[in-house]
């Protein structure tokens, strides 16, 4: 079913289209999962989506996203070729891949797979079937509809999107690869729910992409639940590569208990419009969480990334590291925020927000907030912006290095910092090349993101000009 | 250890304020409560000109249209605006023109306050210092006003100013902070009642400290006072600020403004200590303290710098800020802000950087005790024009107790390539290393804590005028007796 809203996306007419398609919505819903939305409804209806005279979204106003018109799909399209969407060149990477296109699970018949340790993977809405008291206990937990309109619209809405469940003790061989495209002729309005639950004393490792096929404009709201259990490990990519007509507005929760961990890598390459709100609760003591961040913008290109790290347990260490590289009118925002509760002792939390600034048009805003209310913290945050260092710039001309080789050196072991963090070779190896590309400015966004990139393999250089040695 | 460590942080933390006498003073208040004929009979008091009359009317009206913001960490109880008196001057003030027709009373109240209005006697012994009293809403005596007149200096009561200089007043009044800034600067121009006005001619060094002591008296009274400065091209001056107030159980108003204008050359150096009274153990009573300071830097390199040291005041919500217009100009912050009990504290500053080669140094250290909430709130702009800009910000928080709270919301904005910012920021409690560490060599746990917080607030104390810096070491010392984590 398509719904054509190709008028300016308003409150209004989504609550209409709620109203008007809610046997469609509720149709698999148990009592509890309806209870949700209802509620997530009654708050969206009263919300509204969020606009700049609210703090956090004080500087992406989004009112030019909302009136390019899109369609909304009630309904998942027809047939595709999973073969043909769903395609990863990165060579050597051995993962597990789930598909989604315009937000909808694509599979070929198996909508939800049990492999052999347990680990459940799938589509929300036939685990929703399936596994109704596993979704039922973390479902909404701390995603939920008080967080924004947007959570709410989702939670209202939400039909599809992507399950995984790891069982307690089991860690997953390979690396969990979910990959989001979207691709159609039409602008579209798009919203998918994940929920992944990584069990006691487990371990995954998940890429997760959000791609665009063609230059189509597009809106997602995607929400994604990721609880994570006592001791476990969880290894989270984020990777962005989307054209500069989409929106993305993502919203990623962690529920942390009690000695899990948590490394999330951020990576935006492109996309005109990306919005991460990124949620890490610390719901039990001894919780470690490492979230990196890079984002390379340019042309018109516009990011927001919020973090907030809510320190509701003690003995808990956070640490934020988010860099920045913004060309020509690219604009950055970077708001983090630290709270540390009254009784979460012995907490450690650092933030930091480093941009450089490569053209007078290009814009940096940058809050990097600690709210305390505990004395027995160790809590820094740091901010800087500006450009290449100087001296290091000497240093490499100096030894008869181009200027634009030096720059392309000194920018690339800026955003290293974070690259470097990657744990799984082939991804850290494809990354970098692609910030090598995004850097002298090859890497186009017809190219698609890693993982369908038709481009033969061979690592990117830096050519040194040796003549001038 | 733990507990007995404690109970000396209690104890520290527990001083008694010792200004909060009430003084009998006979005093003449305006009625009750705020309209345009409260408006009126404040300026008809002061016999002003109509233009002054024209400003407040404005503003007042513009501030009927306004609702007071909500966005700052605080929790203010609300504010009853038909309660306030707005006016309050101390009888017999008329006509002071030698030290023994201040009333005895007056002097009696600055004494105990350590503050010396008589003219012969020298500060520190050290330098001379020209005072400018104010209590409750007028100015009482300025001192050294014919020796500053020699350099042709203008250190005034702002009502004399009024009198006197008014074109200089109509000229840069409300220029820096116009009356429709915001909710309270709006409430100050409508009512503000005295202040302190200063104007350095061109290329004039000023030869002492200049000083403005402010002090509510009367019950139930706001105080709402204007201070201005006006460097002209080349002028130098240093400026200091004092308040004190008596205790009482309910909350008193204090909606300040302070506006500074610097000329190309000039620089301007601007000294707070501010202990109004905070309230009780409990929380009760206390000033609510709204201040807009901000000044210019209008000519290129000039410079404007901010000093305060913050430990009064039931709520303090005050932003001393820098507009940096002119070229290689230069702006600076340095503040304490101690906050105990229940006080909540909600300060920083704003450095906007518009002229090229700006640069701004921004430290600020929080300290916190008790079940207070100190927050830092800055902002760094650097706008597009100005290139090679510069800023170094540095706001650190110290939390001494379990229950007290420490906040950091640093804005900056870059739109530029060519300028650097840099801003760190640390909170933490007192390290056990450092107190192991004094008390090892037999210092007491408590005189361990002043030592280190001292050290803690040292950077910015050190930018403090000397007569400053002594009073507010002691008044740090006071604010915290006995604050072990």
């Amino acid at each position: 079913m398509l719904t054509n809203i190709q008028e300016t996306i308003t409150p209004k007419r989504l609550t209409d289209l709620f109203e008007k398609n809610r046997r469609l919505l509720f149709r698999d819903d148990t009592a509890v999962l309806s209870a949700i939305r209802e509620k997530a409804f009654a708050s969206f209806s009263k919300l509204g989506f969020p606009d700049t005279s609210l703090e956090s979204w004080r500087l992406t106003d989004l009112q030019e996203s909302f009136s390019r018109g899109y369609d909304y799909h009630l309904q998942p399209a027809a047939e595709v070729d999973v073969q043909k969407v769903f395609r990863c060149n990165i060579p050597h990477l051995d993962t597990a891949i789930i598909g989604q296109l315009n937000g909808w699970y694509v599979s070929k018949d198996v909508p939800l797979m049990e492999l052999g340790n347990g680990i459940i993977m799938g589509s929300l809405a036939e685990a929703r079937k399936k596994y109704p008291a596993l979704v039922e206990k973390y479902y909404g937990t701390v995603a939920n509809d008080a967080i924004d309109g947007f959570t709410a619209l989702n939670t209202a809405f939400a039909q599809d999107g992507v399950f995984i469940y790891v069982p307690d003790d089991v860690k997953s061989p390979r690396p969990v690869q979910l990959i989001n495209v979207i691709h159609d002729d039409r602008n579209l309005f798009l919203q998918s729910r994940n929920l992944i639950v990584v069990g006691a004393n487990a371990k995954l490792s998940l890429v997760h992409c959000d791609d665009s096929y063609n230059h189509q404009a597009s809106f997602s709201n995607i929400v994604t639940e990721i609880h994570v259990g006592e001791h476990a490990l969880l290894e989270h990519y984020k990777l962005q590569n989307l054209n500069n007509n989409s929106t993305l507005v993502s919203t990623v929760c962690f529920n942390l208990e009690a000695s899990a961990s948590l490394e999330s890598h951020y990576i935006s390459l492109n996309g005109g419009l990306l919005r991460n709100n990124i949620r890490v609760l610390f719901n039990g003591p001894h919780g470690n969480a490492n979230i990196y961040g890079i984002y390379l913008m340019d042309g018109k290109q516009h990011t927001d990334n919020q973090v907030f790290v809510d320190h509701a347990s003690p003995d808990c260490t956070s640490n934020e590291t988010f860099k920045g590289i913004l060309d020509e009118h690219a604009r950055a925002i970077f708001n983090g925020h630290v709270l540390v509760r009254r009784n979460s002792t012995k907490t450690d939390a650092r933030q930091s927000n480093k941009n450089i600034l490569l053209t007078d048009t290009a814009r940096v805003n940058s809050k990097p907030f600690l709210e305390i209310y505990n004395d027995d913290v160790k809590c820094s945050h740091g901010s800087t912006t500006g450009q290449l260092d100087q001296e290091s710039m000497f240093y490499l001309r100096q030894r008869g290095i181009g200027e634009e080789t030096a720059r392309m050196l000194l920018m690339f072991a800026f955003a290293d910092e974070i690259v470097s963090k990657i744990a799984i070779p082939q991804l850290r190896q494809r990354i970098e090349d692609m910030v090598k590309k995004r850097l002298q400015g090859e890497l186009q966004i017809c190219e698609q993101c890693v993982l369908h990139c038709s481009s033969p393999e061979h690592p990117v250089d830096f050519k040194i000009d040796l003549g001038k040695i | 250890m733990e507990s007995e460590a404690n109970k000396i942080l209690d104890e520290v933390t527990q001083g008694d304020y010792k200004y909060g006498f009430v003084t009998d003073i006979d005093t003449e208040f305006a009625p009750t409560g705020l309209s345009e004929s409260t408006i009126r009979y404040i300026s008809a008091k002061k016999n002003e000109p109509d233009f002054m009359l024209e400003f407040r009317l404005k503003a007042y009206r513009h501030w009927l249209t306004m609702t007071q913001p909500k966005w700052a960490h605080l929790n203010i109880a609300p504010i009853n605006f038909q309660e306030i008196i707005f006016y309050a001057a101390p009888k017999k003030k008329k006509e002071v023109s030698s030290l023994d027709e201040v009333d005895p009373e007056l002097l009696a109240t600055f004494n105990k306050l350590g503050i010396s209005l008589d003219e012969q006697k020298k500060l520190a012994g050290v330098t001379s210092v020209a005072v400018d009293a104010v209590i409750d809403s007028v100015s009482v005596k300025t001192t050294f006003s014919e020796t500053l007149s020699k350099h042709g200096i203008i250190f005034c009561s702002f009502s004399e100013a009024v009198q006197n200089h008014p074109d200089l007043v109509r000229q840069y009044m409300g220029s820096v902070v116009p009356y429709t800034d915001n909710y309270f600067a709006a409430l100050n121009s409508a009512v503000f009642s005295d202040g302190s006005f200063c104007f350095i001619p061109k290329g004039v060094r000023c030869p002492m400290e200049l000083s403005t002591y402010f002090r509510i008296n009367a019950a139930n009274t706001g105080q709402f006072e204007r201070t201005l400065i006006v460097a002209e091209e080349g002028a130098y001056v240093s400026y200091m600020e004092g308040c004190t107030a008596p205790q009482r159980d309910e909350n008193q108003l204090h909606a300040a403004i302070v506006e500074i204008v610097a000329m190309k050359d000039a620089e301007v150096k601007y000294s707070t200590v501010q202990n109004w009274y905070p309230g009780d153990k409990n929380g009760l009573g206390g000033i609510y303290n709204f201040v807009t300071k901000r000044g210019i830097c209008k000519g290129s390199n000039s410079k404007i710098s901010w000093t305060q040291v913050e430990t009064g005041s039931a709520i303090t919500w005050k932003y001393p800020s820098c507009i940096l217009l002119g070229d290689n100009s230069v702006g600076e912050f340095y503040s304490v802000a101690v906050t105990n009990n229940y006080q909540q504290a909600d300060t920083g500053t704003k450095m906007m950087h518009l002229g090229k080669n700006t640069r701004s140094t921004i430290i600020s250290k929080g300290i916190s005790a008790g079940n207070s909430n100190n927050s830092y709130r800055g902002l760094v702009r650097i706008s597009k024009n100005a290139l090679n800009s510069r800023n170094y910000s540095q706001c650190d928080s110290l939390l001494l107790g379990a229950r007290c709270g420490a906040h950091t919301y640093p804005y900056i904005q870059v739109d530029n390539k060519s300028s650097i910012v840099e801003h760190e920021a640390t909170t933490s409690k007192i390290s056990e290393d450092q107190l192991f560490y004094c008390q090892q060599r037999g210092i007491s746990a408590e005189s361990a804590i002043g030592l280190i917080v001292n050290g803690y607030a040292k950077e910015v104390l050190k930018q403090l005028p000397m007569e400053f810096a002594v009073e507010a070491q002691k008044l740090l010392s006071i604010s915290l007796e006995g604050s072990v984590g």
